[in-house]
């Protein structure tokens, strides 16, 4: 319940913020908290520093729209995020996965930019990254470096993050006007982290065959994952119960699915490819009415 | 005057207003000048030798005033006992070390204590503790624990077998001469019962008196001074345990536990009041756990869907040591109610305790109730099946006749009122059966599977008449007590042994005397929690408050009205007799204006300046109460589920539940106790389950991987009561804390068996979690 | 390590207060150490009970993970501050009027839950309650109770003039996007 001790400073820009980041050893940057401080109270992180972003939120905080892409400032909360119309309005997976986060107060704290550094393995956001060809905007005292979602996810607690790097903003590209974008999640009933979370967007051409395809899982496994052969068995068919279940059936296909003490590898993928096709109906939902 | 809320009132809670500003006062609230923090440092290993304990560097550590190993304690700490020993068992009384000295016996196992000025440092310092440990073999499973090769976790229990204890009438050639025999095994789960507030512990010591105060989150306050004076060598009239706010117990709060003593023994040493708080992580290792059976069950019956005989024999798991209450829970508490609400000749339990490398058990809300009522349920669907007999039907045809009290069961309780036909009968009425069965036909042919699962349960309640503790090896007395202390001015106070944690009885027990003495609730205090205020008591657990502390409460109430009876009559000028107390007014009989009210007798009880002869001044009635019998709660519960095949996720559709628990003397804080008795229970069946792997380690140590329900996984519960009173105590109450625990386990089951049933899944492993439902549906049958 | 303090300045329920305390200390221990505002309690050490929720700018949060650096020159609202017996604030009469506790235990976080819970969705549906308290654990309630406690604090908001709504959820301020 209580951390170890740790020198603190609250940055005063982002510049304060990477200079002292590089200038301690293990220091550790501090946002909303709620990756960090659980592992610290149970002091199986202990970082001998602490910076704290929270003066940075004028520069880091806030959602804004900028041609196809949405950009989430690293400091916006979860709750900013779900309830935010420009959001809600234009890509509204990232929404309902927003909406979906911990809980309501855990929302109000934790943000974006803590959620995508930490990088937990069932978390909701990767598979909205993943979905939305993110790119993870990194600051580091060499400049600004861009990382797109699908190098940057690399294993439980992993990614390309460079050491002494700081996530600014996380930019996803939005899909074409009339797309559809869905998130299912299976809550784990104490935790409240994914079981299986899949995003999913989808829309058809004039000739009401899939023109293109999105999905994107998360929690099933060691990291989240495209899930590209879902994609290929969908691009170009019509969308019927037929052609999604056979469809979802390879939705475990490109993961490195794990097993825990809730839920086993083999019901994993089986979890997989129902919330696939339950994500799937709904991205076609007006095709298969 | 304000209006009387009297019994069968929903009066608002009075110890409300406290608790929803803030201003409540929990164990962990206490600041006390001076105040030291401790910490426990725990054992990691489920089994081990310590080869030694290093304490220099915590000793130097920032803050620290004090380490204590076990070898520090020794002759000042004695080794914590077992209080409840069942006869005939050939019980080993393993007293628990309250540091372990050579050998840890679970992961949790105290093994130091350090005492520093802030509780950050104390943490700190708890780290620097450095111990020695050799691994030994371990085992957190019963009936491994029982096998050859086993780790022997105590010398003297050969086989780790802790007790075994047999009780019944049922014999091997009643079942080889039944009709029908269905057996089946059973695994009740280990939980964890997380009450919100952890156990915590401020002792505060005065070197010149010799006094010791503990402030302690217990159910039984005075329980605890007994075992603590003894534990601790300070003489009874020196130490004072307080627990008043208490957030929860659920059983977990009854047992007598190492640290506490240890603070104590810390605040004697060091001469200055130490405090303790559990965090959750620690809490899941270091307070009891619950239930833990394997169950192999057996029931007879005839074709016509008679019941004839039942007889369990299971395996508890009593995890390292025998704690307070334990050994009674799977032996009286268990396989005494095994026959249930039925009229069944023949039943028999033959229970083993094994030590295993894990957290000891004891009581968790229901306690062997549930465990009973759960094998007897499912075995009756079970039956149902097997005969191919509708599951109500079954019921309808063995519960006890109404007529039949007091029933004497094949176990030898005597069953002291009952209209179980009826709670039933309201309950189908109420979820109106025979549509959800047509509803249910109707959506297995669109692939939707809802079942409809029906609990009939009895339970042993309002522990107990003292001679049956004595007799069943409880090793305390089981009566209460209560002094109802009326004021000159004619308000009360009332000091009740009991020790309420959530039940409300600031309110009831308020409702009673309120009632009885005819004056505002508001007027009532009541007072508990405090050994140095109250007299004696025997403290909240077994759905005893209301039955016997209630009782106790109504005696003393009584006497105070006989009191002022007597002055009242001769204020009067008439003979006692033929005064009667009517709407808060002593009146002569036949002649109404000849009266004196209440508070002109309190008045001049006080003054004494005229009493009759013979009569002592002060109005106050005091009552030690012993029942003269258990009262036996009962009812039905209803539940209807939808299985999603596809995920075997399940979804709780409607919870119906009739209870009868008496007289109701607040109905609405009945309904809150179902309320929550219905969610534990259901979190046995669908959710909650202690995992340990094969080295005795803990694997669901938190609330990310221990489920605790939470208010989105539930309907709105469809509660009612019908009220038999019991004939048993003055008020005609019964137990209403754990019925609701009791019976949505087996009612939640079966209702998910039921939906079940086209897959020809006849059981599945508790917590029905959706994976096992899933791989039940896939393979037709059993999953484990 | 050293123990480097801090001088933290932190409005709690309307009171500024200057403290020097570790960086490494958590909110909840701030509130009832420091301060001795004992309502708000600690149920778990892994953020997941509510138990020790209190309104950070106005909006519910776990002080359990919120270090009390992070909460300086910010304003805090604990149970204390929601309202007094003489005047309790409508959720907290909802509480006692619905019999929406048991134990107490979890009940301040819970209520302070509900404060944030009604300020985002004022006329909440029963199954929008429960969502909304997913991120507190009751072991006393079964939560049906607390179900209804919201619901009848959502009625008298609803037949509240707004004013003494304003005044009802004083300490609690606007969180922009």
């Amino acid at each position: 319940m209580i951390p170890s001790a740790f020198a603190y400073s609250r940055a005063t820009s982002l510049q304060d913020a990477l200079i002292q980041l590089q200038s301690h050893e293990d220091a550790k940057l501090l946002a909303g908290g709620h990756s960090l401080l659980p592992l610290m109270k149970m002091r199986l992180a202990t970082p001998s520093k602490l910076v704290d972003l929270g003066g940075l939120k004028e520069e880091l905080r806030g959602v804004r729209r900028e041609g196809d892409r949405l950009i989430v400032g690293a400091l916006t909360t979860h709750s900013e995020v779900a309830h935010s119309k420009v959001v809600q309005e234009s890509l509204p997976a990232l929404s309902e996965a927003a909406r979906q986060v911990g809980d309501l107060q855990v929302r109000n704290r934790g943000t974006v930019g803590g959620n995508i550094a930490h990088a937990d393995p069932a978390s909701d956001l990767p598979a909205i990254a993943l979905a939305f060809d993110a790119e993870i905007v990194v600051a580091t005292l060499d400049g600004t470096e861009v990382i797109p979602a699908h190098e940057y996810f690399l294993g439980p607690l992993l990614t390309a993050l460079p050491e002494h790097g700081l996530v600014t903003h996380v930019s996803f590209v939005l899909p074409d006007p009339g797309t559809q974008t869905v998130y299912e999640k299976y809550p784990h009933p104490a935790s409240g982290y994914a079981v299986v979370g899949v995003a999913a967007a989808g829309g058809v051409g004039t000739d009401g065959t899939v023109s293109h395809i999105r999905v994107a899982i998360t929690g099933a496994g060691e990291v989240a994952y495209r899930a590209s052969a879902v994609e290929s068995a969908l691009a170009g068919q019509t969308p019927t119960e037929e052609t999604i279940r056979a469809a979802a059936a390879q939705a475990a296909a490109d993961g490195d699915i794990a097993g825990d003490l809730f839920a086993s590898e083999e019901y994993r993928r089986h979890l997989c490819q129902v919330y696939t096709a339950r994500a799937l109906r709904r991205v076609f939902a007006s095709q298969l009415a | 005057m304000a209006e009387v809320q009297g019994i069968g009132v929903r009066v608002k809670r009075k110890e409300d207003p406290r608790l929803i500003t803030g201003e409540g006062r929990y164990t962990e609230d206490i600041q006390l000048p001076g105040m030291l923090y401790a910490e426990v440092v725990r054992s990691p290993h489920a089994h081990a030798r310590i080869k030694r304990i290093d304490t220099t560097a915590a000793l130097s550590s920032p803050g620290v005033v004090a380490v204590f190993t076990g070898a520090d304690i020794e002759g000042h700490v004695a080794p914590i006992p077992t209080a409840w020993l069942p006869p005939d068992s050939d019980i080993k009384t393993t007293a628990h070390p309250a540091l372990a000295v050579d050998r840890v016996r679970y992961v949790g196992d105290g093994v130091a204590m350090v005492v520093a000025d802030d509780r950050y440092r104390a943490r700190d310092a708890a780290e620097l503790v450095k111990v020695e440990y050799e691994p030994l073999p371990a085992t957190a499973d019963q009936e491994l624990a029982m096998g050859e090769g086993a780790p022997l976790l105590h010398d003297d229990a050969p086989g780790n077998i802790a007790f075994h204890w047999r009780a019944g009438n049922a014999t091997d050639e009643v079942f080889e001469q039944a009709e029908v025999v269905v057996r089946h095994r059973f695994r009740q789960q280990r939980l964890i019962p997380n009450p919100m507030e952890m156990r915590a512990a401020v002792a505060e010591y005065n070197r010149s008196t010799g006094d010791l105060t503990l402030y302690s989150t217990s159910q039984n306050p005075h329980i605890h001074r007994f075992l603590l004076s003894g534990v601790l060598g300070i003489p009874e009239h020196k130490l004072r345990v307080i627990a008043t706010d208490v957030g929860g117990g659920f059983g977990a709060k009854i047992a007598c536990y190492p640290d506490e003593a240890l603070v104590c023994h810390a605040a004697r040493v060091l001469n200055r009041p130490v405090k303790w708080s559990e965090d959750r992580s620690e809490h899941f290792l270091a307070t009891t756990h619950g239930r833990d059976h394997i169950e192999d069950v057996e029931i007879a019956g005839k074709q016509d869907g008679t019941i004839t005989a039942i007889r369990v024999r299971a395996i508890a798991n009593m995890g390292a040591y025998l704690s307070t209450a334990a050994p009674g829970v799977p032996t009286i508490l268990f396989g005494l109610i095994v026959p249930g609400p039925y009229r069944i000749p023949y039943a028999g339990a033959d229970v083993y305790g094994v030590f295993t490398n894990t957290t000891p058990t004891d009581a968790y809300r229901g306690a062997g109730r549930p465990e009973a009522t759960y094998l007897l349920e499912r075995m009756v669907d079970l039956f149902a099946a097997e005969i191919g007999m509708d599951a109500v039907a079954v019921r309808q045809k063995n519960l006890i006749p109404s007529d039949q009290f007091p029933y004497e069961t094949a176990m030898g309780l005597s069953y002291d009122s009952g209209n179980y036909q009826l709670a039933l009968h309201n309950a189908l009425e109420t979820a109106d059966y025979e549509t959800l069965r047509a509803t249910q036909a109707e959506l297995r042919k669109e692939g939707k599977y809802l079942g409809v699962g029906v609990t009939t349960y009895v339970e042993i309640c309002g522990l107990g008449p003292s001679q049956v503790a004595g007799a069943v090896g409880f090793q305390g007395g089981l009566w209460e007590s209560s002094t109802v202390r009326v004021h000159p001015t004619g308000k009360v106070t009332v000091f009740t042994g009991a020790s309420p944690h959530g039940q409300g009885e600031e309110t009831t027990f308020a409702q009673i005397v309120a009632d009885k003495l005819h004056i505002p609730v508001e007027d009532v205090e009541i007072v508990h929690g405090d050994t140095a205020r109250i007299s004696m008591g025997w403290g909240t657990y077994g759905s005893r408050t209301t039955p016997v502390g209630g009782s106790a409460l109504a005696v003393a109430t009584d006497r105070v009205v006989e009191k002022a009876k007597k002055i009242a009559a001769h204020m009067l000028e008439a003979a006692p007799e033929d005064v009667e107390f009517v709407d808060g007014s002593f009146q002569v009989k036949g002649i109404p204006t000849k009266s004196t009210s209440f508070h002109d007798v309190t008045l001049q009880a006080y003054l004494a300046w005229n009493l009759p002869a013979g009569v002592e001044p002060a109005l106050e009635g005091q009552a030690f109460y012993d029942p003269t019998n258990f009262t036996y709660s009962f009812g039905t519960h209803i539940c209807v589920v939808e299985v999603e095949a596809e995920t075997g996720q399940i979804h709780l559709r409607r919870y119906i539940a009739v209870d009868d628990c008496g007289r109701v003397i607040n109905p609405m804080i009945a309904e809150g106790q179902v309320h929550g008795g219905i969610v534990q229970g259901i979190g046995q069946a669908l959710y909650e389950g202690a995992v340990y792997d094969d080295q005795a380690q803990l694997l669901t140590g938190s609330f990310m991987d221990y489920a605790m329900p939470r208010a989105n996984f539930f309907p709105r519960f469809e509660t009612s009561f019908t009220e038999t009173p019991s004939p048993h105590n003055p008020l005609g109450v019964k137990g209403i804390g754990e019925t609701g625990t009791i019976a949505a386990t087996p009612t939640v089951v079966n209702a998910v068996m039921d939906a079940l049933r086209p897959f020809g899944v006849k059981d599945i492993q508790m917590p029905l979690s959706p994976e096992r439902v899933w791989s039940a549906i896939r393979n037709g049958g059993s999953a484990e | 390590m050293a123990l480097e303090k801090t001088s933290v300045t932190i409005t709690v329920n309307n009171d500024t207060y200057t403290r020097d305390i570790e960086p490494r200390q958590l909110l909840v221990h701030f509130l009832r150490d420091s301060l001795g505002l004992t309502g708000t309690h600690i149920g778990c050490d892994t953020s997941q009970c509510g138990a020790c929720t209190v309104l950070l700018n106005g909006d519910p949060v776990k002080s359990c993970t919120v270090l009390t650096v992070q909460a300086a020159d910010q304003e805090v609202t604990t149970v204390e501050g929601l309202g007094t017996i003489e005047e309790l604030h409508p959720v907290q009469q909802g509480f006692w009027e619905q019999h929406g506790l048991q134990c107490g235990f979890c009940t301040p976080g819970v209520m302070i839950t509900a404060v944030g819970l009604l300020k985002q969705n004022p006329q909440p549906t029963e199954a929008e309650i429960r969502e909304g308290l997913e991120g507190v654990i009751c072991r006393c309630t079964g939560y049906q109770n607390i179900v209804r406690a919201i619901q009848a604090a959502a009625e008298q908001f609803d037949a509240t003039p707004a004013q003494t709504q304003a005044a009802a959820t004083t300490g609690v301020t606007e969180g922009g996007e």
